[in-house]
């Protein structure tokens, strides 16, 4: 499983004010704690406190200091990504482009440039998808395009969209239908990634539902994912998920050595 | 677009392992071997990175073991005396280390002492000038003893130790790491144990670019598949990226093969299956040929004629 940490998002407060005033002992704290989690990329997300490339450029260099994980730079906006994508020190993920061909365009140069990998969200702008067939049609208008570029199905991520369940709840089993289908698109495959935590958005028992959809998603080939890292529970229960799927070792001390 | 390239493409390398130390490092030895490294599956040269062959180790034991007289003759006379039968290895059967097991420090056979076991060592360390592989009798109790003075007597010069086990593995390390040796983490075929013991000795402060793994081997015949399936399974969790079965791999062919009927009883009471003088040696070297193929970095050989075979297979093949 490739976990992607998903704290350095100016979402929450104290990374929101951290950007602010410029505190880069905040961002770099919170890059260390999920470092130890067991991360392997680390999201960097400046949302819409500033819309300058400078400072998502500064988040980066914080996170770079403090660990040598890659970068998911969280952005679909191309002048921030040229500026931000050359001061990565490893091939970063760019979270993310949809399946416009404008955006597409845009965007996988720059992917195929830095030998550097790209989310791909099935849905495209006039809005997210609602079937599985939908979210595979555009799934494939992504991954024809990435040949194109050169881009190997290694270097794609394709998100199904993950809908809340409170809201949406005939959802969920067709976010799981197109997961399964994203899988059969080459081999070998392209990852497959999702904002998991979109799926309890609302709710009252954010952890179980995410920690259970999670384990679905698993089954079904998820092989990334954007998360809260440093949930415990959440981690291993797609640790011992990996493990029934026989795509781990078993040994008695599995949950340890993850974090050791 | 481009035709799609269709080699693996494995995300991790398998860990190099150096065993032996010359003056420079330390020790006395004039070769040391190093072992793993690879960036893909056995002999697949075209696809990844194969920077150290496997290397064939010679068994050498302190007293004379239970094999055929097939085996002990065309060994010779050398096999009475470890440090004779170790020379011989590696002047004349060309081995690049020499595996020595201590089998006359168990209750059963001599009793011998560790000091007496620590001055074959130091006698071995004097008249060849390969690295060692040095093991106790099997005997946990005994080897807890052995083992420390054996190591001792080696200080420095960066021998492999075996072996650590799930319940054993802390004498071991404490050894391994007080004289600055390499370590064997042995498991009783068991791809999850083995995992498990590779876990214990990380945690133990141990790097695990210093262990070599060992999945007890089979004969042929007698639970090959079952070790040949562990070890490629294994070497694809490593390349893969899983860091805790990224070790190279032994197999003690020489310590097994000859325990067998096949490669031990003669034809006059196994009709039909050809002269032991030829069969002997042709099953050490089909079990030795088949673990290289399932990603063995190191193999314990004992036959002349068995380490030759192997020798020119390894050589045809990188």
């Amino acid at each position: 499983m490739i976990f992607i940490g998903e704290r350095i998002n100016t979402g929450f407060k104290a990374i929101k004010e951290a950007v602010i005033n410029r505190d880069g002992d905040v961002i770099k704290e919170t890059a260390i704690k999920q470092q130890k989690a067991g991360a392997d990329y680390l999201d960097v997300n400046l949302g819409a406190v500033s819309a300058k490339p400078e400072d998502l450029c500064w988040m980066i260099e914080q996170v770079q200091d403090a660990v040598d994980l890659p970068i998911s730079i969280d952005s679909n906006k191309v002048l921030m990504l040229k500026e931000a994508i050359p001061m990565c020190k490893k091939p970063p993920l760019v979270n993310s482009t949809t399946a416009d061909d404008f955006k597409l365009d845009a965007i996988l140069p720059l992917i195929a440039e830095h030998k550097a990998s790209v989310i791909g969200l099935a849905m495209d702008e006039s809005g997210s998808p609602k079937t599985v067939d939908a979210r595979v049609e555009f799934a494939g208008q992504i991954f024809a395009k990435i040949m194109e570029y050169d881009i190997t199905p290694e270097q794609l991520f394709l998100d199904p969209i993950v809908m809340p369940l409170k809201f949406m709840q005939d959802q969920a089993k067709e976010i799981l239908g197109a997961t399964a289908q994203f899988k059969l698109f080459s081999d070998p495959p392209c990852h497959i990634v999702c904002g998991l935590s979109n799926i309890s958005n609302g709710t009252t028992q954010k952890k179980l539902i995410n920690r259970t959809f999670a384990v679905m998603l698993v089954a079904n080939g998820l092989d990334a994912v954007i998360l809260d890292v440093n949930d415990e529970d959440l981690v291993n229960a797609i640790l011992t998920a990996e493990l029934a799927l026989n795509k781990s070792i078993y040994a008695d001390s599995y949950i340890d050595a993850f974090r050791s | 677009m481009g035709i799609p390239e269709l080699k693996e493409n494995w995300k991790n390398t398998i860990n190099e392992v150096t065993i032996g130390a010359t003056k420079e490092e330390g020790g006395t030895r004039c070769k040391t071997i190093t072992l793993g490294g690879q960036s893909t599956l056995p002999f697949l040269s075209f696809e990844g990175d194969l920077p150290n062959k496997p290397v064939i180790a010679g068994y050498v034991a302190d007293i004379v073991p239970d094999w055929p007289d097939v085996l002990k003759n065309a060994i010779g006379k050398e096999i009475n005396d470890p440090i004779e039968w170790a020379q011989k290895n590696v002047e004349e059967f060309g081995v690049e280390a020499i595996n020595m097991r201590f089998l006359g420090a168990s209750e059963a056979t001599k009793n011998r002492s560790p000091d007496e076991c620590a001055k074959i060592v130091e006698g071995m360390l004097k008249t060849v000038d390969v690295p060692l592989i040095l093991w106790g009798c099997g005997e946990e109790e005994k080897d807890n003893e052995v083992l420390p003075a054996c190591s001792h007597a080696a200080r420095g010069e960066n021998c492999l130790i075996g072996s650590a086990t799930e319940t054993n593995y802390q004498t071991v390390v404490a050894i391994c790491k007080a004289d600055k040796h390499k370590i064997i983490a042995e498991a009783p075929v068991d791809i999850n144990i083995g995992k498990q013991v590779n876990i214990l000795l990380q945690d133990a402060g141990l790097d695990l670019k210093e262990v070599v793994m060992l999945q007890t081997t089979a004969a042929l015949g007698y639970g090959f598949d079952y070790v040949y399936t562990i070890l490629e399974r294994a070497r694809i969790a490593g390349l893969q990226g899983d860091k805790l079965m990224a070790s190279p791999q032994l197999c003690d062919i020489g310590g097994e093969v000859w325990r067998v009927k096949e490669a031990s009883v003669d034809e006059d009471i196994l009709t039909g299956w050809g002269a032991l003088e030829k069969r002997g040696p042709m099953w050490e070297a089909v079990c030795a040929g088949g673990y290289l193929q399932a990603g063995a970095d190191l193999l314990i050989m004992a036959h002349p004629k068995a380490i030759k075979i192997i020798q020119s297979t390894i050589n045809n093949l990188l």
